[in-house]
Order: structure tokens, then sequence, then C-alpha cells
């Protein structure tokens, strides 16, 4: 058996070692590295089910030119050749690349060299925009340059954690764990109580998006009590500039909290100097959300509570990579190794490194943009990789009809059918978490490597060299002339000292000889301090204080909020292999507060529809005060793949904010109705079932697959209907009806186990789901349809009297209970004591050694 | 002052009836005619006597020595013909006997099917022991070939039987499915099924135009044309209640004789039990209200006050591995719903027809276990409510508070039994 391999988790941008162990069954298991200063041995949910995650089923495992397997060099040619085409008849900025958070450091490089020194455009822009543009835009207001000053460490050494617009019991949880460890008192402020919010000392829940006025507010309180550091004030600049802060009776008015809550928190943050404002989504998804960012960086500034132990503001990322991309420039307005896209000198020092042909002159097009441009026809070539915005973009579906608009596309991805792969002319196989090797960095800016453990399946290979190959192809073989990630990483590392030469931070220079295999988890800048800024050594040359305005927030009847799930991770495309990760919540809802459940007529477990001018989207409804009235949440992990109707972004406007180029993803305006189907349904498979219905989510089970149901019309035949679902094409029905009142059972069963059952009602199918998903698979499966398990009364066994139906079972029973006769076990049964026919079998049952005992 | 029954036929009906009344203490002396040469016995059991799964002697009820132990007078073999009603007096050829009270019990008839060459010999019904045994002579012939003419529960069971000894079995129906006045045709289809499983062939709408053969049966032509060999022919088209000797002697009579709640014929003196009485319009096939029959009877001579009321009945066939069970109303009609469990896997089948939210009948084949669950569910008529969903998984399924195995739920008025097939 091969040795366990350290790596780093494919998820969340906390970055946790985990080790990964081969089991005797010829899996992997998944274990937390202790050796890791990310997670020091835990994982979370998600994490630990890694090991269920690596099955081949469904992926993409050839180059596909439509629907017909090609060979990488016809493959590769054409894309060669479409770019090379487009850039030639439109210009370098008629192409574009769209990546992602989870392209490794060596991948994003390549892909930004390609682009912007190469094509020399800089339309290449990533699904960080979505994540952590806003902070990255507040980063360089406030500090010039994107660093995350403190490390994790300063989680547990903290005295109080401030929790932002970020759920990090669901979405960080190893780091939520962290912190509760680390026994600081907790705030959390959010509109939602979420979990996060449940094991908090305290919840601010403030009105949605008054986040700006809340720490303006803290800025004033701080200044009018003297908690400004008015040593680290000669670091800053614009602290005597800031505009008049709002009161707390203003800042408790505009967030709909009361003035002891708001002052209470002031009080509490002003008093304890060992502070960490953690924030994440809440925070970064908004028109404001840059404005957000530098209000809460203003208060860590102006008591210079930044950068030292236990305190300092924390931008918490959502994905494996974020940080990385944006250290090599995977950012359309950013340059590798941080540098500015506006900056002439920087662009000279980036082309000179490259010895490239070109550099972009400007700043390219943002992931909104992007694909309006796709839309209007700007885009002739596009290149997806590792990403769906078909469901993860603000109006998702005139995302996905952008896409399709693109005379050429090609998407790399690990996964056959995605919503965005089905809109490729090319399609790249590209390798999975545990067969690519490179690095990634995490939010405390942690470099670590991830390992293969698993070979290359099909004819994938790693997004780098999908992109090197491209390259070559288009002109450039000595730039793109690598033959191993090392080789990669080694320009990489050697080029941030061009961010040093420019005052920058970055510094990776000292690992370009280092031994890349056994590279151990290092911190940027390498060799330098852990925590930055505290010296007052602004990339900027002071920290900025911004002040920013709070803006008046519209008030819509129904805002929709937005974010992840405890166990699932961004579209599913990895946790919904998982049949533990797909159970805790299987389908996509809509929390609704219980007023507006009343007033609308939403019952618990109905179906709602939520829909904007851009899109609609139906989910069940899970009424709860979680959140306030108005305010509805639904998680953004469904896809056309996983329901019928679930993607949330698909409601969600392309509003975004001016400096961040950021979707406001949490603050849509939806119409929202409760939803009358004719028919509810609920489906366990043992094959991946294909419903057709107004509403339907699937699962994965431990033994399959669930679909929950609801259409408009019962179909004419529910077996048929069933059969279809089921693809059971020869499997013989059960079938329990009741027609009046419209309920249908049915399942199927082959070689004696039961394939699949579906279970149909005029309401929300009540019965017990882990009950019957166990059930896939076993025999009996006619009890399967009862739904329930048996009350557990005792089997009474094979009928031995049939007039009064008493079973061998309950015959023992009375037997052993002192019945030693015929007439007894009758007398306490009525066995027996009707035709009688039983009687001898009745008497064969007695205790014959008893008798030849006595 | 010891009062003298008359009891005229011997069987289940009026071998209870005895019972109760002695137990009671019932102070009669008592005379009992039979007209077959034999004591009282389970009828219901004579399936199994003719499959061989059961022997004659396992199913008597009343022995010689019981009979003598309460002092009742056996006339078994002799056949009663004429009664003075004026004088009370049986006349019979071994003797006459006066009585205080008459109980008539003669039972039923089987239903011959008028049809040319029905006097053959080889054509029997199946009615009692004597059937039975000529039935096994014709079955001990190798290579022998049936009719069984009925697909009701009696010639199914016949049919079975002479099957299971080797012959070659046919049986005629005329109805569109098996046993349609206990089953609806998918569980009629069912079941034919399973019999042409185990080699018997049935033909259904089926209609015997003629028996054929000289001076014994040889063949069986139906009105399609289509003829059908054969060594012998059982004819279980139904039974009619003897009502012939309560006709002659001037008692009201319709398809039975007429009887009160009591049991009382229109001769107060003299009462009648079983398959030969008509009550309220009702005629009797199975044994479950012609037991409720027997008490009634019992403490009307003892007057004691007592009133039959006709129970509800289940069905069950008594073929070794058929499982089959009906009870109660199973017509459809605007007012009913239903729930239907098809399971062709396990060849299971099961409806349920409610009315007003109550069970009012019930079929299954396959899986009978439930049955008595849900007959008592039928007799006690209570609503069905929120275990309706799961309801047709019985009773280990149903979530109720008091939920509990169908063996300790007080099963009320259910006897279940079983023979016949009460003639259209």
């Amino acid at each position: 058996m091969a040795s366990p391999v350290q790596t780093t988790c494919a998820y969340c941008g906390v970055g946790c070692g985990v080790v990964m162990h081969p089991t005797d069954k010829g899996g992997f298991v998944a274990k937390g590295d202790e050796s890791h200063p990310a997670n020091f041995g835990r994982l979370c949910s998600k994490g630990s089910a890694l090991g269920d995650t690596l099955e081949l089923d469904g992926r993409l495992l050839h180059p596909m030119i439509g629907e017909r397997v090609a060979p990488w060099d016809t493959a590769l040619d054409l894309i060669a050749d479409k770019f090379t085409q487009a850039i030639a008849e439109h210009g370098p900025d008629s192409v574009a690349f769209y990546v992602s958070g989870q392209l490794l450091t060596e991948d994003y490089y390549v892909a930004n060299k390609l682009m912007k020194g190469y094509i020399g455009s800089a339309n290449i822009d990533t699904n960080s925009r979505l994540c952590m543009a806003s902070s990255v835009a507040g980063h360089k207001r406030a500090f010039g340059e994107d660093i995350v000053p403190n490390t994790y460490e300063d989680l547990e050494e903290a005295d109080l954690v401030v929790m932002v617009g970020s759920n990090l019991a669901w979405c960080h949880p190893v780091l939520h764990q962290r912190v509760m460890a680390g026994g600081a008192k907790t705030v959390t402020i959010d509109p939602r109580r979420t979990m996060t919010a449940e094991s908090s000392d305290m919840h601010l829940p403030l009105a949605p998006g008054s986040d700006v006025i809340l720490w303006r507010g803290l800025m004033g309180y701080l200044k009018e009590h003297g908690h400004y550091d008015s040593g680290f004030a000669q670091h800053l600049s614009g602290l005597d500039a800031a505009a008049p802060a709002p009161s707390i009776a203003e800042v408790a008015e505009a967030s709909g909290m009361s003035v002891n809550q708001v002052a209470e928190f002031y009080a509490l943050w002003a008093s304890t100097p060992k502070v960490v404002t953690i924030y994440s989504q809440g925070v970064n998804q908004a028109t404001d959300g840059t404005d957000k960012v530098n209000a809460i960086l203003d208060c860590h500034l102006a008591t210079g509570r930044i950068g030292r132990p236990g305190s300092g503001p924390f931008s918490v990322t959502g994905q494996p990579n974020a940080m990385g991309g944006r250290e090599v420039g995977g950012l359309a307005n950013m340059l590798a190794a941080h540098l500015d896209i506006e900056n002439a000198d920087h662009r000279t020092a980036v082309q000179d490194f490259w010895q490239s042909p070109a550099i972009a002159q400007k700043p390219g097009l943002r992931a909104v943009d992007m694909f309006r441009a796709c839309a209007s026809g700007q885009i002739k070539a596009l290149w997806v990789m590792h990403t769906n915005p078909a469901v993860s973009l603000p109006e998702a579906d005139a995302v996905r009809d952008a896409i399709a608009n693109v005379p050429f596309v090609v998407v790399s991805d690990i996964e056959d059918r995605t919503d965005t792969t089905v809109l490729a002319d090319v399609r790249l196989p590209a390798l999975a978490w545990g067969e690519k090797s490179g690095t990634v960095t995490n939010s405390e800016r942690r470099i670590s490597r991830q390992r293969p453990f698993l070979p290359a399946p099909g004819a994938a290979k790693p997004d780098w060299w999908h992109m090197a190959e491209v390259g070559k192809r288009m002109g450039w073989e000595d730039a793109f002339n690598w033959q191993t990630e090392a080789e990669i990483f080694d320009e990489y590392a050697r080029m941030t000292a061009l961010s040093t030469q420019f005052g920058k931070r970055l510094d990776v220079t000292a690992l370009a000889d280092v031994d890349y295999e056994t590279l151990a988890p290092v911190m940027w800048p390498v060799g330098g301090p852990e925590r930055l800024l505290n010296d007052g050594q602004f990339p900027a040359g002071k920290g900025k204080i911004l002040a920013p305005e709070p803006k008046e927030q519209p008030r819509p009847r129904f805002r929709l909020n937005t974010g992840r799930i405890r166990d699932h991770w961004h579209t599913m495309t990895r946790t919904s292999r998982s049949s533990k990760l797909s159970l805790h919540i299987a389908e996509p809802f809509v929390e609704v507060h219980p007023n507006d459940a009343k007033a609308l007529g939403v019952t618990p477990a109905g179906l709602v529809r939520l829909s904007t001018k851009h899109g609609e989207m139906i989910a069940r409804a899970l009424v709860t005060d979680r959140g306030r009235p108005g305010e509805l949440f639904a998680p953004i992990h469904w896809t056309a793949q996983t329901a019928s109707a679930g993607r949330v972004d698909a409601l969600v406007p392309g509003a975004t904010d001016p400096i961040s180029g950021q979707p406001a993803s949490k603050s849509a305006a939806v119409e929202i109705e409760a939803l009358k189907p004719a028919w509810f349904g609920f489906a366990v498979s043992v094959a991946k079932p294909a419903p057709e219905a107004l509403y339907w989510a699937r699962a994965r089970t431990t033994k399959g697959w669930q679909v929950e149901l609801a259409g408009t019309e019962p179909p004419e035949d529910w077996v048929e209907a069933a059969r279809s679902l089921f693809g059971a094409d020869t499997a013989q029905p059960i079938v329990v009806e009741d027609r009046t009142r419209g309920i249908v059972r049915v399942a199927f069963v082959e070689e004696g186990r039961l394939i699949g059952a579906l279970f149909t009602a005029p309401d929300p199918v009540a019965l017990s789901r882990g009950h019957v998903r166990n059930l896939l698979g076993e025999g009996n499966a006619a009890h399967a349809l009862a739904g329930r398990p048996d009350a557990g009364l005792p089997d009474p066994g094979p009928t031995v009297c049939a007039c009064f139906g008493v079973g061998l079972n309950t015959i023992l029973d009375a037997i052993s209970g002192g019945a030693v006769t015929v007439d007894a076990v009758g007398a306490a049964l009525k066995a027996g004591t009707n035709c009688g026919a039983c009687r001898p079998e009745i008497a064969a049952l007695l205790p014959e050694q008893s008798i030849a005992a006595e | 002052m010891t009062l003298r029954l008359v009891v005229i036929g011997a069987g289940m009906a009026s071998g209870r009836a005895l019972e109760h009344l002695f137990e009671m203490g019932g102070d009669y002396e008592v005379t009992l005619f039979g007209a077959e040469p034999r004591g009282n016995y389970n009828r219901i059991m004579l399936s199994p006597v003719l499959s061989g799964e059961s022997t004659f002697e396992e199913i008597v009820t009343h022995t010689a020595d019981w009979y003598a132990q309460h002092g009742v007078t056996t006339r078994f073999g002799e056949r009663v013909e004429e009664i003075d009603r004026q004088n009370k007096v049986v006349k019979a050829a071994g003797g006459d006997v006066v009585y205080d009270k008459l109980l008539i019990a003669t039972g039923s008839d089987p239903f011959i099917i008028p049809v040319p060459g029905k006097d053959l010999a080889g054509v029997m019904s199946y009615r009692d022991l004597d059937d039975v045994e000529l039935m096994k002579s014709y079955a001990a012939r190798p290579g022998a070939k049936a009719v069984v003419i009925g697909g009701g529960l009696l010639g199914l069971e016949a049919a079975a039987g002479l099957r299971l000894r080797g012959m070659e079995v046919t049986v005629i129906h005329l109805a569109g499915h098996l046993m349609e006045r206990q089953l609806d045709p998918a569980a009629g289809l069912l079941l034919k099924q399973e019999l042409q499983s185990r080699g018997i062939t049935v033909l259904t709408e089926a209609n015997t135009a003629e028996l054929r053969g000289t001076d014994h049966v040889e063949a069986v032509l139906l009105k399609s044309g289509q003829m059908i060999e054969t060594d012998m022919v059982c004819m279980a088209a139904g039974i009619r209640p003897a009502s012939g000797l309560g006709r002659t002697i001037g008692l009201e009579c319709n398809r039975g004789i007429i009887v009160d709640d009591q049991m009382r014929t229109s001769d107060p003196d003299i009462l009648a039990v079983g398959e030969c009485v008509e009550h309220q319009g009702q005629v009797f096939g199975l044994v479950a209200p012609l037991y409720d029959q027997a008490k009634v009877v019992a403490q009307t001579l003892l007057g004691a006050e007592a009133a039959f009321v006709a129970p509800q009945i289940s069905t069950k066939l008594k073929v070794t591995g058929v499982d089959l069970f009906s009870a109660g109303d199973f017509a459809e009609g605007a007012d009913r719903e239903e729930i239907v469990f098809t399971d062709p896997t396990q060849h299971v089948y099961k409806r349920l027809i409610l009315e007003n939210e109550q069970i009012v009948g019930v079929v299954m084949y396959g899986d009978t276990v439930d049955g008595p669950w849900f007959l008592d569910k039928i007799a006690s008529g209570e609503p069905v409510g929120a275990a309706r969903d799961t309801l047709i998984f019985g009773p280990n399924f149903v979530e109720t508070e008091d939920t509990a195995p169908p063996s300790t739920t007080p099963v009320t008025t259910a006897v279940y039994a079983e023979r016949s097939s009460v003639a259209a």
C-alpha cells in the first residue's frame, strides 16, 4: 500500500493541511495534517469527506470537440488557431480568460502570462472577483498592496473576535474552531442569526447593508473616547481629514438595532486592544463592499490594531487559492507579483522580466463586464477554466446566454457536464484535486503544496499544460516551454523580486531554489516577519484612512441574501459526490420569516418561487425567524445539474461595487410567491435518476440517489413516469395507489432488490427519508413503500393459524410464556380455535424435550 | 320435564348448536338424524382430505362417545322425508320420533347445472365425504383427467386437491375471473396465474353446453365449441339451501327456510339453522354466521333472549400455498374510495375499499397476514384517519398510539372461515 500523502484541502481559503491515507480497499481517507499551521490536524465535514469525492464517474477524461473525442493535438491546434484568428481580426481584447480560485498558483501564473504578456490584453478575470475583489481593493486603497496583515494564531491570541458578514462556523469551520478554542469573546455582525451568530457571545443583527455606518460610528466612538493610537498615527494619512462620524443614535436608527446594542459593541471593541475583525462575503459582496472593507480597516488603523499579536483586520477567503491567484495577477486589474497595471514602470518591469512581445496597457474586463462583452459580441473567443459562470455569476441566465453567444468557447474542467461545459465548443479534461500538483496560498499568506496521490485519469492534463501548449502553438515556444510545475513556480518566485523592488511586501524569491517536492507550508514574505504593517511600513508610504460615506440602502419589500451551507461548496461538483455531505441539506431552500410566510400563504416544506426581471428560482420554503421579515436567504450551490430551478444567481442583478467590480450578490430585490404544485414527490434510486418536473432536486445518498419532486400536473401513468425516472426499463413495479387522495407510491425491483421508489402526494411528501434511503438495494421492497419503519412490533413470522392470522413467532412466544398445550395456545392467541387445521402444526411446536423429560 | 328435541341434519351448524345447548345446561332429549351414514365432521376440512393433506379421522368433530355422553340418539344414514306437524312426529324409515321442538339443519344442496349429460356416471358434486372418496377413486387412475365446473372457493379447492393427487385438471368458470364473488378481477387474475403455474388449466368466460359420453362422462363440450376430454366432472357451481323438507311440510320458504332473529320458522316449534335458512333475505354459505346462528338456536331453545345478526364475514381459500383473503363489500361505487397495492414480484395484491373514511371491504392475495386486522377495522367501522397513508401496510406500519399486533387486537365479530360459494 502506498504511503500517506501530505497535501492541502481542495475547498475554502483556510488552506488546511490534509494527509490522504490509502485504505485497503484502494481508496483514500482524509485526516487533518497535525503539522500544518493552518489547522494542526483539524478538518471540517467537507475536508473529512474528501476521500468520498474521488470517484471518476461524471469526469471529463478526453478532449472533446463538440461531442466528439479529439486527440490533444487537434484540440490544442484548434484553440490556438481560433484565438490567433480572433486576435488577428478583432484585436487582443476580443479574447478573454475566465479563471478560478481553484487553479493552482502555477496554472494561474501561466494564464496571466499568456494573456497579459503575449496576447497583450488584460481580459483575464477570475471567480475571485465574486469573492475577494472588494477586500483586494480595500487593502490596496488603505495599504497600497493586497496584504492580509495577520495570521491565524491571532485568532487564538485575541481577546475579542468580531465576525462580520461571515458565517465562519459553516464556511470556514476550522477557523471557527480555532476562534472558539482560543477563548476570545465573540461578536457576530450579520442580519441573519447564523450558526456563527448562535455560537457567539453577542449577535448584532444589523439591517442589511448598514455596515459602513456601523463602522463609521465606531470610528467616531474611538476618537471621542481617546482610543486612537497616537504613536501609530504618524504612519497614517487622512485621519484628521475624516468626515464627521455618525452618532450612536444615528447608527442605531440606520442599522435597525437598539442604541444599547450598538453602544455595548462599541465599548467592547474600543476597550479590547487585542481584537481581530474577521470579514467575508457579507462585507465584500455589496455595491459598497470596498467601502465596508475600508470602514473596518479604518478602525484597526486608527487604533494601531493591525498586524499585532491578537489584533488586526482579517479578510478570510472562500477559495483554496484566491490568494495565490491575486499574487500572480489573476485579476483583470493587476499584474503578476502584486504589481499595478496602471503603473507604466510596473508594466515595463513585468514585460522585461518575461521578455514578452507585449504587455497589457490597461485593466481588462472584470467578471460581470466580461460576460456582458460576451453578450454584446465583443468577445470572439473565451476560455473558462475550473469555474461555472453559468451558475455563479449574477444574471446567470443572461451569462449562460452570453457564453452561448461567443463564437468559440473553451472550457477546461474536471466534470463532463456542468451548466458551463454544456456551452463549450471545446472541452479540455483537467486534473482534479488529488491528481494535480502545485501550490496554493491561504488566507494567512501561507503557501502550501497540493500534492498528487492519484494518477492522471484518461487523457486529463494539468491546466498549466493546456495553456502552455496553446501558447507554444500561438508562436511563443520559448516562453511556455516548462516541463514541470516546479519550473513555473521557480519562475514566479524569482519574479517576486519585482514586488520588493517597487516597495511591495510580496516576496517569494527565497523559494526559487528550494526542493519543490518537499516544500513545507511557508508564509510570505518568505524570510520576513509573519505579521505585517505593525511597523507602519505601508507599501503606499502611509496607511490611508478612507472614512467612506455611508450610502442610503434601498428597502425592497423582499431582499434576498445568499450564501453557503455547511456541507456544500460552490456548485457542488465535488461535494455532491459525497452522500454524507449531500444529505445535510439535500435541496435548494429559501429562508422565509414566519410573518412573511403567513402573509404569502407559504407553508413549511411548501415550495416558493422567487423572481426578478433576470430570472427565477424555485426552492423549498424554510420558515424560520433567523432573518427578519422581508429578508430572505437562499444557498448558492444548486445548479441545473442538481435542481430544476435552484440557481440563485439567475435572480441576482449584475450590480457591482464600482471600485472592486465585485457583484452585490446578497441584496437582490425579489418577488416571492407560494407555489402550489398539483403533486409533490420523493424518490430514491440506485441509478442516477433523470427527473423531469417543475421542481426537482437530486442528491447523492449512500446507496444511490434521492430526488425531491413537484409538478403542476400529475403524469398520465405514474408507473411509466417512475420507470423513466429510474431508467428501470425491465424491472417490475410494485404500486400502492390511493387515487382519490392523489397518492401513488411505486417501487421497482430487480433480482429481488429495491432499485428505485417514488412517493407522490398532493402535499409535501411526509415519510422517513433516511429509512427509505437505506432500503435501496435491499429486499422486501414492498415494505419500503410504507415509507416508514415498522412500529417495532415483533415480526409475527410465517402464518401458522390462517384463520386468526397468527404467526409462528407469536405462537413460539406464547409457548415460551407458558402455553404448553394446543388448547392453551388457542386460549392465548385464538390460534387453532376456528377451523383447527393448524392444530397439528401448533402441536409440533410444543416443547417435546420438556415432555420427554417428564 | 325433559323436552324432546329432534334435529334433522348432522352438519357443522347442528353440531355447534348441540354443543351450545349442552354447555348451557339444556335439558333436552335429543334425536339426531343425518342423511350421511356418519356423524358430524368439519366439512370445511374436506379439501385437505381430498388433497391428502388430512385424513377423515382428523376432521371428525363429534365422536360416538360424545353423543353417548350427552344422551343423543343418532339416526345416521336416515333421510327424513315427512313430518306430521299436527302431531309433532318425525316420520322416518327406522321409526317415527315425537318432538317438542324440531330443528331443521339440512344444509345445502350442490347446484347441478341443467345440461345434457349431467346424470352420466363420473359426474359428481363436492359436498360430502362420499364425493371426496369418489373423486379419490378417479384420481387413483394413472393419467386420469378431471374437469371442475365452477371456479369459486369450492371448485378451486377441488381442482387443487385433484391436481395434488396427480390428475390433469381443467377448471371451467362462467364469469370473467375466478371467485368473482370474493375477488376483484386483479386478484382473480393472480389466482388464475397461480393455479396455472401448478398445472391446472383455467378457462374463464367458459360456458358448459353439454357433458358427453355414453354411460360414463367422456368429455365436456363448451358453448364456444371447445371440447375437453375427461374421466370425471366435478360440479362445483354453487349451492342451494336444502329447503325441500321445509317446503314439503308447509313452512314459509323463499330461497331458504325463512327464520326470524331467534331462528324460528313460521312454525314456532320448528327452528332452522345453517345453510338451509334464509334470514332477512340473506342465505349463508360460510361457517362464521352458521356458528352465530347455532348459538342463537341454543339460546332460543333454552328460552333465553338472543338475536342473530349476520356478522361481517371474510373468505379464505383453503388451498395450500394460496393466500387469499376477502371481506366486506368491495364493489366499486361513487362514494367508494380505494387503496390498491400490487406487487407482481411477490404475487401480492391488496385492495382496501373505503367509504366515509372507513374500511368497508378488503381483498388480499398473496399476503393475507393482515386480513383479520382489516376485518376488525371493517367490523369496528372506525375512521382510518391519519393512518391512511400506510394503512394498506397493516398494523405494523400504522402510526397510532395504540398500535398493537393483530393477535392482540380484540377481534370481536369475526370467525374466519370459509367454505363455500353461495349460489347465484
